[in-house]
């Protein structure tokens, strides 16, 4: 009788301090250990990947990116040039918001008008926006835009913003677009109405539940969702910016899943019963050698710059094993890079591939460029920006010290990193582009054609590599909105810099996600977590 | 009385505007916080609107001198990424920190001060030596490593307690406690621990130290020789006597653990001002890590002037007017 009650207490104070037995993990519920945090829950605050991805819960584009960044239909079934600068959107019928009013094209002018009023914006989305000069709806479910050139990267950009309801925000007549100011709009939402969740209507898979920021932001489930029934009830998204932390959080069972687990627990977390899914990520790893300034400040035993001899940047490139370093630095988890864009997205070449690793050669093409003895490098690197970016650098400079460029590694803090980058301290950098567009034109664009502010061109291009033709290249690239004629040319622009050994890619990321068994997530190359990506397995 | 509370307070503003200078030069020398904030995809005209409108563009002396003439009405500065005030940002963080702080500190004092008394009255007993030995791993230990062990033992391993986060709360005054539910209580029990862990060591070992010079004082003898009996004398004579540092240290100590519990926070990932700091220094969110270095200051000062006022109260020989320094 004793024994019994003492049993009862015992179980009964272990109930009360076990939130894993206080309540149980209902199937319906997921929750997220998240690695990064958005800095606000406005889908047009701040564009960056976290925003970018939390976002879509809530607010859907009109052109959808599925896995691999190719583009889908979303609140737009198709779209098509009319002629070089027009194109025409036909829109989803019976769509609602949150808030039950119906979706049109009213909407969508509604939310170019807001985008570039956004207060105090710390990056905004008007890079996406400024190519539409205007913007007609004949009738609620056709949208009819214009750009002021031919411009083939409309709807790629139009599948990164989400759209507000015009309705929800109080706007009941209609509005004249203008790219100097709409009429009719009022006033528009802040920024905090998102955050409280006044103006979170949007017409996605999930609503608006909670947002405590730092702690957690929990999405409903949208009943009312015209793409059929999301998988899960509650979605709580937890911000554990810790590595550690968030890897015990998952085998603690407290979350269901975790992004961008650190590569050396895989192991750990596949012998405790969970599950990983990897794929490849848009992010090439490369290095950039500065091809300007003469002498160059990293460079010392010459009065040259070498790098500006292509002899020099392709012997470089030969005496770097990226096999090794993919296989002992990054532990399998990554792929050795040929160009700037994984295989498979638009305007990558078929079978282009990395660099073999040929030490000798690299010392032949050395002594041929004047450089026998080799010369002293120092390579700028972040420690803490990309999957062990310092030592790869590492990994680098012995490779290099091996066919006679004695090298050293200057790493230091992302945001040290940058500030000096730009400033064009290093003469061979290691850094990682990301192609938000998923396609050529975007790593070609910001990384290798020649700097110039008028055309936003080379904005990353901190090797100041300037190569005519390739310029030539991706103009034509980008006023040819023939899909096929366009990734033919993005390929051979590819090409050219490839050739050129303008810029060094080393690696693609492969991003790992890990969650526990009876759930799979679909990997994404944008490298975002996304609850609508979870399935549960039965 | 008076003499003294003017001199403490022209010490203080001395402080305070040293520390904005150090700060602000320290914290807005170094890095670009566009090249992390702005997305890679802005072309050279966005990124300079940008840096104009945090006014990072105008030179260094001059950002300061704005930010000494804001800071004179009271306002810090706004948040880069946020764009919110970076006092208010910080001080909705202070709830979630204080009562960890709390919690800590309760658990140092009640367990902290009686087992130090025990191993100071007994200091060759089997007890006495292993608090000791106790407190010893209490200070030597990594804070991180500590957390991490009580994640793994009472989360992973035993699947007792949450390994993070904040758990449900409940409104007090509007604010969101999380002591005031079960699951938030739970929640906060293993970072308190952890955050408790060091300061009951010290509080032992300076319990202990006490004891022992307590008990051989004339007025325990005294006391003893009277025929109290020997509970009246631990409780009251010496229990009493031993309050003054370990007040002090504890002050000092709750003005830390408020100020930079960012290793427990970021372990359990607890929504508080250190998690908060360390995030803003990672994104290099200037105005809030000044903000927050300058809030800190303040907290300082005021915990110590509270110490002083103690130490009055709880020893009269003490007398503030004589106090120099």
């Amino acid at each position: 009788m004793r024994k019994s009650t003492l049993l009862c207490a015992a179980s009964l104070a272990a109930v009360l301090v076990s939130p894993v037995l206080a309540s149980p993990a209902a199937a319906q519920d997921l929750t997220i250990g998240a690695s990064a945090e958005p800095s606000a829950l406005d889908p047009h605050y701040h564009n960056l990947g976290p925003n970018n991805a939390m976002r879509r819960h809530v607010f859907e584009s009109m052109v959808l990116q599925d896995e691999n960044q190719r583009l889908q239909p979303g609140l737009a079934t198709s779209w098509k040039p009319l002629d070089d600068t027009t194109w025409e959107f036909k829109l989803r019928e019976g769509v609602s918001f949150h808030d039950g009013s119906p979706f049109t094209a009213k909407d969508v002018i509604y939310t170019v008008c807001r985008i570039p009023n956004v207060e105090n914006s710390p990056s905004s989305f008007t890079v996406y926006t400024k190519a539409i000069a205007d913007m007609q709806a004949p009738d609620p479910h056709t949208l009819i835009i214009k750009t002021d050139g031919p411009y083939p990267l409309l709807p790629v950009e139009v599948s990164t913003w989400g759209v507000l309801s015009a309705a929800a925000n109080g706007v009941t007549g209609d509005i004249g677009f203008g790219r100097e100011g709409c009429s009719g709009t009022g006033d528009y939402p802040k920024t905090d109405d998102f955050n409280t969740g006044k103006a979170a209507i949007g017409t996605g898979m999930y609503k608006f539940g909670e947002y405590s920021r730092g702690d957690k932001i929990v999405f409903q489930r949208n009943d009312n969702y015209w793409g059929g029934k999301a998988d899960w009830a509650t979605v709580t998204f937890r911000p554990i910016t810790s590595d550690g932390p968030r890897v015990a959080a998952l085998l603690a069972g407290d979350v269901d899943m975790i992004d961008k687990p650190p590569l050396q627990d895989l192991e750990r977390i596949k012998n405790e019963g969970f599950q990983v899914s990897q794929g490849l990520s848009n992010r090439v790893i490369y290095l950039h050698m500065d091809q300007e300034q003469e002498p160059t400040p990293g460079v010392t035993g010459t009065e040259k710059n070498p790098f500006k001899d292509v002899r020099v940047r392709k012997a470089v490139s030969m005496a770097i094993n990226r096999d090794a370093i993919v296989a002992r630095i990054m532990g399998g988890v990554a792929v050795p890079a040929g160009e700037l864009l994984p295989p498979g997205m638009f305007g990558s070449t078929p079978g282009a591939g990395a660099e073999e690793y040929n030490p000798d050669a690299a010392k032949k093409l050395l002594a041929e460029a004047g450089y026998p003895e080799g010369f002293g490098l120092t390579i700028g690197s972040p420690n803490d920006r990309y999957i062990n970016d310092a030592q790869v650098a590492q990994a680098v400079a012995q490779m290099l010290t091996r066919v006679g460029i004695e090298t050293q590694v200057d790493a230091v803090t992302a945001s040290t990193f940058f500030k000096r980058r730009n400033q064009y301290e290093f003469s061979m950098y290691l850094a990682g582009w990301g192609s938000g567009t998923g396609e050529m034109s975007s790593p070609l664009r910001a990384l290798v054609a020649t700097r110039n502010k008028d055309k936003g061109y080379g904005g990353t291009n901190r090797g100041r590599y300037s190569n005519p033709d390739l310029d030539a290249l991706i103009d034509q690239a980008l006023a040819t909105v023939d899909d096929d004629k366009r990734e033919k040319i993005l390929q051979q622009a590819s090409g050219v810099v490839m050739a050129d050994y303008g810029i060094l890619p080393l690696h693609f990321e492969v991003t790992p996600w890990a969650f526990r068994k009876g759930i799979t997530y679909t990997p994404r190359a944008d490298q975002y977590t996304l609850a609508l990506g979870v399935k549960p397995t039965n | 009385m008076l003499v003294y509370l003017l001199r403490r307070l022209g010490q203080s503003l001395f402080v305070v505007a040293a520390m904005a200078v150090l700060v602000f030069i320290g914290v807005y020398a170094i890095g670009s916080p566009i090249d992390i904030m702005i997305s890679p995809d802005a072309d050279q005209a966005e990124m300079e609107a940008a840096i104009a409108r945090l006014g990072l563009d105008k030179p260094l002396w001059e950002q300061f001198f704005i930010f000494v003439g804001n800071a004179l009405q009271g306002d810090l500065g706004k948040s880069f990424v946020y764009s919110t005030d970076a006092v208010g940002l910080i001080l909705s963080k202070l709830p979630a920190t204080m009562e960890l702080a709390m919690l800590a500190l309760i658990f140092a004092v009640f367990i902290g001060v009686p087992l130090g008394m025990v191993a100071g009255l007994r200091p060759n007993s089997l007890a006495g030596k292993s608090i000791m030995t106790g407190s010893i791993l209490g200070f030597s230990l990594p804070n991180f490593w500590q957390g991490m062990m009580l994640i793994l033992l009472f989360a992973v391993v035993l699947k007792w307690l949450p390994s993070g986060g904040r758990g449900d709360t409940a409104e007090l005054f509007g604010i969101p406690f999380s002591f005031l539910t079960l699951d938030g209580l739970s929640h906060m029990l293993l970072p308190a621990i952890n955050l408790a862990l060091f300061k009951t060591s010290l509080v032992i070992r300076l319990a202990r130290a006490g004891t022992r010079e307590a008990a051989l004082q004339d007025y325990v003898k005294f006391a003893r020789a009277k025929g109290l009996s020997p509970h009246r004398i631990v409780l009251v004579h010496i229990a009493k006597n031993i309050m003054i540092p370990v007040v002090t240290i504890l002050g000092l100590e709750l003005g830390s653990m408020i100020a930079f519990a960012v290793v427990t926070e970021s372990v359990f990932a607890w929504p508080g001002m250190g998690k908060l700091l360390i995030d803003s220094i990672n994104l290099l969110d200037r105005p809030v890590v000044v903000a927050y270095l300058m809030l800190t200051v303040f907290m300082f000062i005021i915990i110590n002037f509270i110490v002083d006022m103690l130490y009055c109260v709880l020893d009269p020989r003490v007398r503030l007017s004589e106090a120099k320094a």
